[in-house]
């Protein structure tokens, strides 16, 4: 079990980082198109910042937030995604996961990519982050 | 026994030094692996997908099977992890 650090230097500079490391993950998942990053280093990024807030604030006051059931959870939303983009495209008459042909009205068939790409990167970040995320509580939960 | 252990690994690293002789340069265009769809990528993934990163392109467009087969396998790792650590009562039976 974690509990709370005691030390108020400590516990301020994680809550003032935090929010700061979720706003920087998101932006890796969203410019993997154009910068190095994308699906897996987003959710890599977004769960360190959920498990310094673990590691400072200690487990009882994040619970509230961010149950440990959360992190499997997104886990299986972030796979039904990739899975439900490939399929879409499988039943909107093409190939599965060949996102040309997913039902995105006025897009043309690289847009159409362009957005299933996007699709499938928040897929695997939220794969990755509910996944590490879990794995930690799993680590940490009893004494 | 040791000594039987030992020698098999030193003849397997000299078989993978022989082999090594065969690999193609670093970086070598004339490479088998640099000729056969790396150049399509290169080209055509920014027409194809509007994607200027070919990493992105590669990894969740053309080879989205494969992005697909390791996320399962991160969430069932994870799946796994929860369900030997998190296991909540010690014995039920």
């Amino acid at each position: 079990m974690i509990i709370k650090y005691r030390d108020l230097i400590v516990s301020l500079a994680c809550r003032v980082m935090a929010p700061f490391i979720f706003i920087f993950g998101l932006y890796v998942i969203m410019f993997g198109h154009y910068s190095p990053g994308g699906g897996f280093q987003g959710g890599a990024i977004l769960a360190s910042g959920i498990i310094l807030l673990r590691m400072s604030l200690g487990r009882e006051a994040t619970l509230k937030k961010f149950p440990p059931r959360l992190g499997l959870i997104l886990g299986s939303i972030g796979l039904l995604i990739y899975a439900g983009t490939g399929l879409a495209a499988l039943l909107a008459g093409g190939e599965y996961l060949d996102y040309s042909f997913l039902p995105i009205p006025g897009a043309s068939a690289a847009e159409r990519r362009y957005l299933g790409i996007l699709f499938v990167e928040i897929g695997v970040a939220l794969g990755v982050f509910g996944v590490l995320f879990s794995i930690f509580d799993s680590l940490t939960e009893r004494e | 026994m040791k000594w039987l252990a030992f020698i098999i690994v030193c003849l397997f690293g000299a078989l993978l030094f022989y082999a090594e002789g065969d690999m193609a340069g670093y970086g070598d265009l004339a490479a088998p692996a640099n000729l056969h769809v790396s150049p399509e990528y290169i080209q055509r993934s920014l027409k194809e997908t509007k994607t200027p990163n070919v990493v992105t392109a590669v990894l969740a467009d053309y080879r989205g099977y494969d992005t697909l087969g390791e996320t399962t396998v991160i969430f069932t790792a994870g799946l796994a992890c929860v369900l030997l650590l998190a296991g909540g009562k010690p014995d039920d039976n």
